[in-house]
């Protein structure tokens, strides 16, 4: 494991960084997604409450790889006709974002659902939009709720990532199953994997205990 | 001149099968102040919130401060920006400081000068005595002192008009007397015009010009203070008002 492991240093870092970008950039654009789909499905219309519901539920219904192979197997040629490139990386992230964003969006609707009508109907009743309300008095106090789930939701991102390598996304799975193959040495070649994804899935759950700790203490949301 | 501010017109609402409102026809002048009693289930708190919108009226004319409610050219928030609410739950901005809890509305709303903002902020938290609470959360608060930083919420929007819907039910007892205190305060003003749903007797007694009485959605009784007490015209009142009072 130690042989393989400095050996083929400069391979694991490779994948490595490649999917920490992939999850920075899926964490990112699913937090965003699924925060405006899950208000998306209570703002004050039903016809836009339905389609933010579909997106959800197709999303969250169907399996990574599945999503992911789509984007790979049938929207990047598309595109590629149009003079867009997409590789594995691109179709790989967007499929992780996509689906990691139907669940954020049912963690952060629910925890909406959560805060007291109240405190809408207060500010409501103050003269401001449903948006502004949403937006500055529900959504603070709603994201205060959600850190626990986030935190999980973000892990599974991490780890999901993983699917990348059905795509030649050149992740750390990757990179993994290339040098199991040449070097027949699998076990080895998963451990040392199974560290790297550990050096970044550690840190982002004692990051999310920590502003969860932090929010608890300060009461500002 | 009495200028009307507020305006029934035969106003019938439903909850699916339930007749929460049945005819009801109240006008309510401009610096007003008018207490709305009744039995729990009666339609108090239905009626004062469908003044600014937060339940809509199936049919009947609901005019407020000029604008006609079920007018679907009405911008509820024009209607919204004269007319304040108070809760019996308080309501405040969980996630916003006392002071916050004042100025957010005022500046997203009426975008006011921030300097002036904080200054009229701070005058109304002198005014209900809670200036020293100014950089408290609500949790940090008791019930009493987030109804008095409510008000003040309401009040720093400049209304026409102040609506509130039992606004000590929630408090122990001894804190009900500061917010009904507060709430003088304000109905002494002339321009202010306050609908006060509450069972506060007394404080019915003092402050309001009017009296209205309901029971299973209807209105039965809309007198002048003194003749209210003195007698009350119908069965449902008296009885009412002497079960309160030996309460």
């Amino acid at each position: 494991m130690i042989e393989i492991l400095t050996k083929y240093f400069a391979t694991f870092a490779d994948g490595f960084l490649i999917t920490l970008e992939s999850s920075i950039i899926a964490l990112i654009g699913s937090l965003v997604l699924g925060t405006l789909f899950a208000v998306l499905q209570l703002v004050p219309n039903k016809f836009v409450n339905r389609l933010a519901q579909a997106y959800v539920e197709i999303f969250r219904n169907i399996p990574l790889l599945v999503i992911t192979l789509f984007f790979f197997a049938f929207v990047a040629p598309l595109v590629t006709h149009l003079g867009i490139a997409m590789d594995g990386f691109t179709a790989g992230t967007i499929g992780l974002t996509l689906y990691t964003s139907s669940f954020i969006a049912e963690v952060i609707r629910a925890s909406i659902n959560a805060i007291p009508k109240g405190q809408m109907e207060a500010g409501r009743t103050n003269g401001m939009t449903w948006w502004q309300t949403m937006r500055l008095i529900i959504l603070p106090q709603a994201f205060k709720m959600s850190i626990p789930s986030l935190g999980n939701q973000f892990i599974n991102l991490v780890k999901n990532s993983s699917v990348l390598a059905f795509v030649a996304g050149m992740d750390l799975m990757y990179q993994a199953n290339n040098i199991a193959q040449s070097t027949f040495d699998s076990m080895g070649t998963y451990m040392v994997v199974a560290l790297f994804y550990l050096v970044i899935t550690l840190p982002l759950s004692y990051g999310m205990k920590y502003i969860e700790y932090r929010s608890n203490r300060g009461g500002n949301a | 001149m009495t200028e009307k501010m507020i305006q029934f017109q035969n106003v019938e609402k439903y909850y699916g099968d339930f007749h929460a409102l049945k005819d009801i026809n109240i006008d309510i002048n401009a610096g007003e102040t008018v207490v709305l009693i009744g039995p729990s289930g009666s339609g108090k708190s239905t009626l004062i919130r469908t003044i600014n919108g937060l339940e809509d009226i199936n049919s009947g004319k609901l005019i407020v401060d000029g604008y006609d409610l079920a007018s679907p050219q009405t911008d509820i928030n024009k209607i919204r920006k004269n007319v304040g609410m108070v809760f019996q739950h308080f309501n405040l901005y969980e996630n916003k400081s006392t002071l916050e809890n004042i100025m957010l509305a005022p500046r997203i709303v009426l975008k006011r000068d921030e300097k002036e903002n904080h200054d009229i902020a701070m005058s109304l938290l002198e005014k209900v005595g809670l200036a020293d609470k100014s950089a408290n959360m609500p949790s940090e608060l008791s019930g009493g002192q987030k109804q008095r930083v409510a008000i003040a919420r309401s009040l720093a929007m400049q209304p026409k008009a102040l609506l509130f819907d039992e606004p000590t039910s929630a408090l122990d007892p001894e804190m009900i007397g500061d917010v009904l205190d507060v709430m003088r305060d304000i109905a002494k003003d002339s321009n202010m015009t306050m609908l006060v749903v509450t069972h506060e007797m007394n404080f019915a007694k003092a402050v309001a010009d009017r009296v209205v009485f309901m029971a299973d959605g209807q209105i039965l009784e809309d007198s002048k203070t003194e003749d209210f007490f003195k007698k009350p015209k119908s069965e449902r009142a008296q009885q009412f008002i002497s079960q309160i009072e030996h309460h």
